[in-house]
């Protein structure tokens, strides 16, 4: 068997499956058992028909497969040994089985492809429906759409047979109203010619019954008759008189005319001449270029023209005095062609211009053209300032004008400003100064305080050590007031020194800092700043500064050892006298 | 500039005389006849009645006085101051009365425009033109005064008649193109007549003196034509204004348009020169001095001056009542210079607007915005010098150089409504309404 199985050729076994793939629709049918097999019902439809095979119908159920291997186009593998025997060959058993696996397996696979299928087919079929009812719908829209137009349509239809109703309705007014006015108008002109006619009946009625009338009559009167103006008689009128008048009166026409031809022949023979000399100008002009342009291909053409226009300008110049049409028309001709000539030129030449013409000022022109412009400017701004100061000159002298106040207002409110900021900052700098001039002063005050104070220590200093150089020392030693005096006098020299040096440092930087004077000692006896304001005031005065340097002097006399820092402090005074006296200055 | 003192007249009544010797005005009954340049007065004429027109005959030796409402008129006469000449057209009515060219004929129109007499002055002898026609101008004497024109109306037809005047002979008689002529006007060299129809029509013919249709001009059709017409003194041109604010040049070679001016509300032309009168309130409070009192006249009227401003300039318009006849609208007045260089013309919806054309240039040349609406304006017999009014005390003068407004020192309240140039161009009489005052030209030798 497992022979056969190999032997059996490829063919044989795809017909078996295109068969067996034929019979599954039947067999899906005929037994839905078998089409309910897949794997999990398969297990539990065995387990629970367990009673298909029992050991009792065990051959029936070996020919019922076989039947069912048959008509599946299996080989009855599965045979029966023996009747009685009911052992099953298990081999062709199990070849059957696999074959019939496999055949599951296979309708398997095609009833996934099968239902991927028509999950596609269901899944386009969805797809189509939709379109479907989409496209219906706009069928729909655009089907009531058309219905809206045909209304629409139908409207406008009745419209326009309305319009065109009223259109002749109109018309016909209108032709009614012309006829009106034309019956009016003839009417109106027979009725005027019949009142005129009337008023012409009525006047010469009139004239008549004037003429009648004899109360009234028109007449002249004349004191003596007066002899005509030209001092001939008068004449009879006769044929010859008016033949005369005729005579004259043509006379004056033809008179008329002739004036007024001769001025017209005046004004043409100028004209001609005006003509000729453009048109030999142009042929001035044309000629050279064409001799150059000699080279192009229509040259013999061009050259016959010239000769034509040649002669047609002499016969021209022959036709001013004939006047002849014909030259007149040739001499018209032929300045049309050189105007035409002329006139491509330019055109050329404008267009060679408009493509040269950006290079050339930007080159030649341009350079100047900027310098000139900068120069007007220059010129303009001096002008302008001139004018500005001017302005203001006249501005500043003449306040008595309320307008010219006005003016000034608006001229220096902005100088006012400025003014009045720098008035503030002068303002803040003046007091700067003030407090710096104050605390100069302190200084000052707590200084010469401070030397007075030094120098009755040294003056007690001395008085004691004459006094200890004296046999009295050891009762003077003894006693502690002086002790602690001498040792008031020791410390107080380096706290001068640290003061001055203090004083010193400012000075440096800037005035607004704070002096680090020492503490001012006992107020009471401190002379008031304004009495020390009052002496440096007196600086200034060439006596009062000797006198102060005197004073200086002398201190430094008596004490060397403080010398630098005093004369420092002089030099400091002195600038602040200085100050002072340029304020005082500045004040007065 | 100097200014006569004030004299009376009566209807506006006061021309000089063609030689400009006498300056005759009318104050009531009386004909004042003065030296023109004293002023001296030389005769003192009496007439019948009140008169209501006067004009010196060409010679300068008559002074014809009509007074319609009696159908009289009165002719004295300078050199013969006995002498007189009363023609009494009796019931029959007088509505016009002229002299004609050659100061030996006087023709007469009556009431209803019956006819024309025709009185000699020579023969006592009377003569009758029949048909004449009633019209805006129907009887015009060509200037050298050889011819005379008329339109007479028969059978509803238009005719035209055309006379010698040196014997009355009838020369042509030709019916015209015409539904209803309006006018008729001699060309200045007396070779065409231009004829044009009434209002209701736009149509202008021009004839030769012998009869003959030299050319028919319609500029549109259906809307109100012509009103008014004026030749240039050089025949060269004919200038037509009409209802739709237009004047029209023709030439005198094709007849045809050469030149149409407009007349716009607004100006954007920037060759024109606009001159707007200003008027300006003395300050009184300045100097109350005695010879400013005195001079009340000028203290307390307003003072003019011309300004010119830049384009676009809005002028003035009175819109026309359409209801009534005789629209406000149009071109109711135009006049050449005395060289043909300029042309003035009015515009009827723009009362107070006086526009100045230049011929040469074909464009124009000024316009003249004045306050009130123009009364009057009329050339220098002799340069291109315009002078206009406008109804008070002011006089105005335009010319190529500019323009400038001249206040009239006249006493109470003189307000110049019309005004006449003397031939010379030396004077200008300016009229008021029952007063009149000459302003005498500064001239080359006054100058020197």
């Amino acid at each position: 068997m497992g022979d056969w199985w190999t032997s059996v050729p490829k063919e044989t076994s795809i017909g078996n499956y295109e068969i067996s793939h034929l019979m599954m629709s039947p067999s899906k049918q005929n037994n839905i058992m078998s089409m309910y097999s897949s794997l999990g019902l398969s297990k539990t439809s065995y387990n629970f028909i367990s009673a298909f095979c029992t050991e009792d119908n065990v051959p029936q159920c070996i020919s019922y497969v076989n039947q069912e291997l048959d008509s599946l186009g299996l080989e009855s593998c599965i045979e029966l040994s023996a009747a009685g025997n009911t052992g099953l060959s298990s081999v062709p058993a199990l070849n059957a089985f696999y074959e019939l696996l496999q055949i599951h397996r296979q309708d398997m696979t095609t009833v996934e492809e099968l239902e991927r299928d028509q999950l596609k087919r269901s899944s386009t079929l969805e797809h189509v429906q939709i379109s479907n009812s989409r496209l219906k719908d706009q069928l729909e829209l655009s089907m009531r759409e058309k219905s809206g137009m045909h209304e629409t349509e139908r409207q406008l239809q009745l419209k326009i047979k309305t319009l065109q109703s009223c259109l002749k309705t109109e018309k016909e007014e209108v032709q009614k109203l012309q006829n009106i006015i034309a019956s009016r108008a003839t009417q109106y002109n027979h009725d005027t010619k019949r009142k005129e006619r009337e008023t012409a009946k009525l006047k010469e009625r009139l004239s008549q019954l004037l003429v009648d009338r004899k109360d009234r009559k028109l007449s002249i009167d004349v004191l003596n008759c007066l002899g005509r103006a030209d001092g001939k008689r008068s004449h009879w009128k006769t044929a010859k008189a008016t033949a005369s008048h005729e005579e004259d009166m043509y006379k004056f026409l033809l008179s008329d005319y002739e004036a007024s031809q001769r001025s017209l022949m005046l004004e043409n023979a100028e004209l001609k001449k005006v003509l000729q000399q453009m048109k030999k100008e142009m042929i001035h002009i044309l000629s050279p270029r064409q001799m150059s342009k000699g080279a192009s291909t229509d040259n013999s053409q061009e050259q016959g023209d010239s000769d034509t226009e040649a002669r047609a300008g002499d016969s021209g110049r022959e036709s001013l005095d004939k006047s002849c049409e014909l030259a007149r028309e040739q001499l018209t001709n032929s300045i049309r062609q050189q105007w035409r000539k002329v006139r491509s030129h330019m055109e050329r030449l404008d267009s060679q211009a408009s493509q040269n013409q950006e290079d050339v000022i930007l080159r030649q022109t341009h350079n100047d053209e900027m310098e000139k412009m900068r120069q007007e400017v220059l010129q303009c701004k001096e002008f302008i300032q001139t004018q500005q100061q001017l302005l203001q000159q006249q501005l500043h002298t003449s306040f008595d004008d309320d307008t010219a106040a006005l003016l000034n207002d608006c001229y220096t409110l902005e100088e006012k400003e400025r003014l009045k900021e720098e008035w503030k900052l002068f303002e803040e700098q003046k007091r700067n100064f003030e407090r710096e001039r104050k605390n100069f002063t302190e200084a000052a005050i707590r200084l010469e305080r401070d030397k007075q104070a030094f120098q009755e220590d040294r003056a007690s200093w001395l008085k004691n050590q004459f006094l200890n150089m004296t046999p009295f020392t050891d009762r003077r030693r003894g006693s502690s007031s002086d002790g602690g005096q001498s040792s008031l006098s020791i410390r107080s020299e380096p706290e001068l020194r640290m003061s001055s040096t203090s004083i010193h440092l400012p000075k440096s930087s800037t005035y607004s800092t704070n002096f680090s004077t020492p503490k001012p000692a006992p107020r009471s006896a401190v002379p008031t700043t304004t009495e020390l304001y009052r002496t440096l005031r007196l600086i200034p005065d060439t006596s009062s500064r000797q006198s102060s340097r005197g004073r200086w002097q002398e201190s430094s006399t008596i004490e060397d050892g403080n010398n630098q820092t005093k004369t420092k402090i002089r030099s400091r005074y002195e600038e602040i006298s200085i100050f002072s006296l340029g304020e005082e200055n500045s004040l007065t | 500039m100097n200014f006569s003192e004030v004299f009376k007249q009566s209807n506006q009544l006061c021309k000089v005389s063609p030689d400009e010797k006498y300056l005759a005005t009318c104050v009531q009954y009386r004909v004042v006849v003065r030296d023109a340049a004293t002023l001296q007065i030389l005769h003192l004429y009496t007439c019948l009645d009140q008169i209501s027109h006067m004009e010196w005959s060409s010679d300068s030796q008559f002074v014809l006085c009509a007074m319609y409402k009696r159908g009289l008129v009165q002719v004295w006469s300078l050199e013969q101051p006995n002498w007189h000449c009363k023609i009494d057209e009796g019931s029959i009515g007088l509505v016009s009365s002229c002299w004609s060219p050659d100061a030996r004929h006087i023709l007469n129109t009556t009431e209803f425009n019956l006819r024309i007499t025709v009185w000699s002055l020579c023969t006592k002898a009377v003569s009758y033109i029949k048909y004449p026609k009633a019209c805006q101008k129907g009887l015009d004497f060509s200037r050298d005064g050889s011819y005379m024109a008329l339109a007479e109306r028969r059978d509803c037809k238009d005719y035209i008649s055309i006379f010698v005047c040196d014997d009355w002979h009838l020369l042509k008689h030709f019916e015209t193109e015409t539904q209803d002529l309006a006018g008729v006007e001699w060309s200045s060299n007396g070779c065409v007549l231009a004829v044009w129809e009434s209002c209701l029509e736009y149509k202008m013919l021009l004839y030769s003196l012998d009869g003959r249709l030299l050319s028919t001009y319609s500029a549109y059709e259906w809307s109100l034509g012509i009103k008014s017409v004026s030749w240039s003194p050089s025949s060269q041109f004919l200038a037509i204004g009409s209802y739709d604010e237009k004047v029209r040049i023709l030439n005198h070679i094709t007849w045809k348009k050469i030149a149409q001016f407009e007349h716009p509300s607004t100006i954007n032309n920037t060759k024109a020169v606009v001159y707007k009168e200003v008027e300006r309130r003395p300050a009184v409070s300045e100097d109350l001095s005695i010879p400013n009192i005195c001079m009340s006249s000028t203290l307390f009227s307003t003072q003019s001056k011309y300004e010119t401003s830049p384009v676009p300039i809005h002028l003035p318009v009175v819109k026309p009542d359409p209801e009534r006849a005789n629209p406000k609208i149009g071109i109711s007045s135009l006049a050449f210079s005395s060289d043909s260089r300029y042309l003035a013309t009015k515009n009827d919806s723009m009362p107070s607007v006086v526009w100045v054309w230049d011929m040469q240039q074909m464009s124009s040349a000024a316009v003249l915005e004045q306050t009130a609406p123009v009364r009057c304006f009329q050339w220098d017999p002799r340069q291109p010098r315009l002078a206009l009014c406008t109804g008070n005390a002011k006089l105005f003068l335009w010319s190529p150089a500019g323009c400038v407004a001249v206040q009239v020192p006249a006493e109470g309240g003189f307000q110049v409504q019309s005004l006449n140039w003397y031939s010379s161009g030396d004077s200008l009489i300016l009229l008021g309404k029952d007063q009149l005052c000459l302003c005498y030209m500064e001239t080359q030798q006054d100058q020197q």
